[in-house]
């Protein structure tokens, strides 16, 4: 289990910053089932290490690093998903 | 023996290059997410063993995510295999362990192969994989699928897999909580025997996840209702206990599990060493230079073909002529001579004098695909085809591999989730310029944009990029309304492409082209010539022709255009079959071989250099080919996707062709 003490900002990913690094607290359901799943599968689970490596030229999506690879995400679909940074 | 073999994976691990080496295939190796979009089948014999192997597409998990994963996962439930090589990248092992952890759950015959182990190495991932194996209790070995090392052993241990098959299902743990519940639900499901062509914990993880597909087959139960109430209490239970849907639970379990492996048998960096990918990133998605940086490629690209490959045309333009003399000089003026020259040397040669050019435009192609940019320039593209068409970065790739060929442009959709992107992305590609129209276009510049060749073409091509956004904004909202879809991609790691992989793809597919005019363009040139010299006595490809008469009874309609006379009508119709035809047409009927510039003379007889360029905007724009059509058809698996192709493909052309004429009228162009 997390303990979110351990963390002194909690932000959802899309308002992370370019090159900000945090841990995945939690993954709300309230947006689309299949996309989480698919996440969850990609590695967006909770504990995951994850970071923020570039905002696209026109300010979406967002290019992430977790698990030791690069994902792109929309900001839309990235809002879900708490992260903790310490 | 013979032995089946399936190769699974994620994306970009290695998969069909391994193939490629073992079966000695040449599959294209693409660095995009998706490149193997059907599974693809060759076989090798080693030890008196026949072994059949089937790279099957890259996938992350086996939910019914997209069709790349259902065509994966049915291969493993439905069809005889005898082992699952599952290849995962060194330098990736957490996620690419998450798809192990599901081919475990289906009982797969495993094993286990670890590619680009040197550059993990490099990087500080080392793998132990005796522990690996021990733990996982399936074969684990070390491979490097580009010099084939490792190769003996793994064929070695396939063989070994074959005669002493694992049930690695019950490898798999998932800690104690999750266990007993899925027991329970086994138990269940295990009462109906119709349910047991799969292991019951897999249709038991499956129902926990929610999954479609699996819900369904449950449906046709007769113990329907015991099921479906025995989840219903497990996703209580999940959610009171861990706050959590049940996919969320079992993801966690899968990634617990992998995580459990990993602290044992493998060593990871502390810190992770930038790699050059994320230095090639800083550049090309950088805020300011990142969409100045796509453009330039593209117009590089289409600078370098054209640069490079007119010139080179020439050589074989003088080929042909000297054919057709030589014809014409041996056998005389007479109907035999007549069939070779026009039907044959004009109406395929007129064709093939365009090999440089679309082997420089697949090599381009080729080389953007494999280098790993293409998904980039999905990452930079997608909120401008988001916002203005509510479309997906993801339609990029198939649109730009459309500039090539279509056709594998319409594979390329299937690595789309939604059914109606896809759809939407096949109406599309027809727009992009494909090289089979090059021919058209190098034709009517040279006989009439002569100063400015390089910016008429160009301009069709952003013509043809503009009215797909037009068309895609229209469409979405009449046929395609309300549905927005993830942009979730991986952004592989950039690789060198190789100079052999990316010269042999442009080579086959160029030779597709060659073999396009040895079959399809020479049936439709012959047909043409009859057509051309019958009824008898007429004179050759006058308008007394039969094909004069065709093209008289049907040219009214493009009166319109600008262009309403017999020849180009023709030449659309039989463009139809495949977009050279026209310039077979034209070549037939008007010959290329008297001297090099007989074919644009006579054009210009027909056409004034605006009806020249609304011909070339219908080109652009109408029916794609045969082969196209037949391919959505079968992709979309109903005719009314072609249909409805053919309906907007032809009234866009007809649409903008006719502003273009008009507009060019009123600014006083003739």
């Amino acid at each position: 289990m997390i303990n979110k003490n351990e963390f002194s900002v909690i932000k959802s990913l899309n308002e992370l910053k370019s090159e900000e690094e945090g841990t995945i607290i939690s993954y709300n359901d309230s947006g689309e089932v299949e996309l989480k799943r698919h996440l969850l599968g990609m590695g967006f689970v909770k504990g995951s290490k994850i970071k923020l490596e570039k905002i696209a030229p026109l300010g979406d999506p967002i290019k992430i690093r977790i698990k030791g690879y690069s994902i792109s995400l929309r900001k839309n679909e990235a809002k879900n998903i708490e992260i903790g940074l310490k | 023996m013979k032995i089946k073999v399936g190769f699974a994976g994620n994306p970009n691990v290695g998969k069909t290059t391994l193939f490629n080496y073992l079966t000695g295939l040449r599959q294209h190796v693409g660095n995009w997410p998706g490149k193997t979009v059907e599974k693809a089948e060759g076989h090798l014999n080693f030890d008196g063993n026949r072994i059949d192997i089937i790279d099957l597409p890259g996938n992350y998990a086996l939910s019914a995510h997209s069709i790349e994963e259902i065509v994966s996962r049915d291969f493993i439930v439905d069809e005889s295999s005898d082992v699952i090589v599952n290849i995962l990248d060194a330098n990736n092992l957490e996620r690419n362990l998450y798809l192990t952890s599901q081919l475990m759950e289906l009982g797969a015959n495993l094993v286990i192969a670890i590619n680009m182990n040197k550059f993990a190495k490099k990087r500080g991932h080392i793998v132990d994989v005796e522990k690996l194996s021990l733990l996982l209790g399936v074969p684990v070995l070390e491979i490097e699928a580009n010099n084939g090392s490792g190769k003996e052993e793994l064929l070695k241990t396939i063989e070994k897999a074959k005669e002493n098959p694992i049930d690695s299902s019950k490898k798999l743990v998932y800690g104690s909580e999750i266990a007993d519940h899925l027991s329970e639900l086994q138990k269940i499901i295990e009462e109906d025997k119709n349910l047991l062509d799969v292991p019951s914990s897999w249709t038991a993880i499956k129902l926990l996840e929610n999954d479609k597909i699996i819900r369904e087959k449950v449906e046709k139960s007769f113990i329907k209702d015991k099921i479906f109430n025995e989840i219903e209490k497990v996703n209580k239970h999940f959610h009171n206990v861990f706050n959590e849907s049940s996919e969320e639970v079992i993801a966690n379990y899968r990634y617990a599990f992998i995580d459990g492996l990993l602290n044992e048998a493998v060593t990871r960096p502390e810190v992770e060493v930038p790699t050059i990918t994320e230095k090639i990133d800083k550049f090309v998605l950088n805020r300011i230079l990142g969409l100045p940086i796509f453009l330039i490629i593209m117009w590089l690209i289409f600078q370098i073909t054209f640069a490079i490959g007119t010139p080179l045309q020439e050589p074989f333009e003088y080929l042909f002529a000297f054919i057709g003399e030589l014809v014409s000089g041996l056998l005389g003026e007479n109907i035999l001579s007549s069939f070779i020259v026009n039907g044959l040397v004009n109406g395929v040669g007129g064709v093939l004098v365009f090999i440089p050019i679309i082997f420089l435009m697949f090599l381009m192609i080729s080389v953007l695909e494999d280098s790993g940019y293409l998904a980039r320039a999905a990452f930079v593209m997608d909120r401008i085809m988001h916002k203005l068409v509510g479309l997906h970065g993801k339609s990029f790739i198939p649109m730009i591999l459309g500039f090539g060929c279509g056709v594998p442009g319409i594979m390329a959709t299937r690595t789309m989730e939604h059914e109606r992107d896809r759809i939407l992305t096949m109406l599309l590609i027809p727009f992009m310029s494909c090289t089979a129209r090059l021919p058209i276009y190098t034709l009517f510049v040279a006989a009439f944009f002569t100063a400015y060749q390089g910016e008429v073409i160009f301009s069709l091509y952003l013509i043809g990029v503009i009215v797909a956004i037009i068309v895609a904004t229209i469409l979405k909202r009449v046929l395609f309304k309300g549905i927005t879809s993830p942009f979730v991609m991986e952004l592989p790691t950039y690789k060198l492409p190789s100079f052999k992989g990316v010269l042999i793809h442009a080579w086959e597919k160029t030779y597709g082209f060659i073999r396009k005019a040895g079959t399809l363009i020479l049936a439709a040139s012959v047909i043409i010539w009859i057509l051309s010299s019958f009824p008898v006595g007429v004179e050759y490809g006058s308008h007394e022709s039969a094909i004069g008469q065709i093209g008289n009874f049907a040219s009214p309609i493009f009166e319109p255009l600008g262009f309403g006379y017999w020849q180009p009508t023709v030449a659309l119709i039989f463009g139809v079959v495949a977009k050279e035809v026209v310039v077979s047409t034209f070549s037939s009927l008007f010959g290329v071989v008297e001297d090099g510039s007989g074919i644009g003379l006579a054009l210009q007889g027909i056409f004034t250099p605006l009806t020249a360029f609304t011909f070339l905007v219908f080109i652009l724009l109408y029916i794609p080919c045969f082969s196209f059509l037949a391919t959505v058809k079968k992709e979309s698996n109903s005719w009314k996707w072609p249909v409805i192709l053919l309906g907007v493909t032809v009234i866009t052309a007809y649409i903008v062709s006719f502003i273009v004429y008009n507009v060019g009228l009123l600014i006083g162009f003739q």
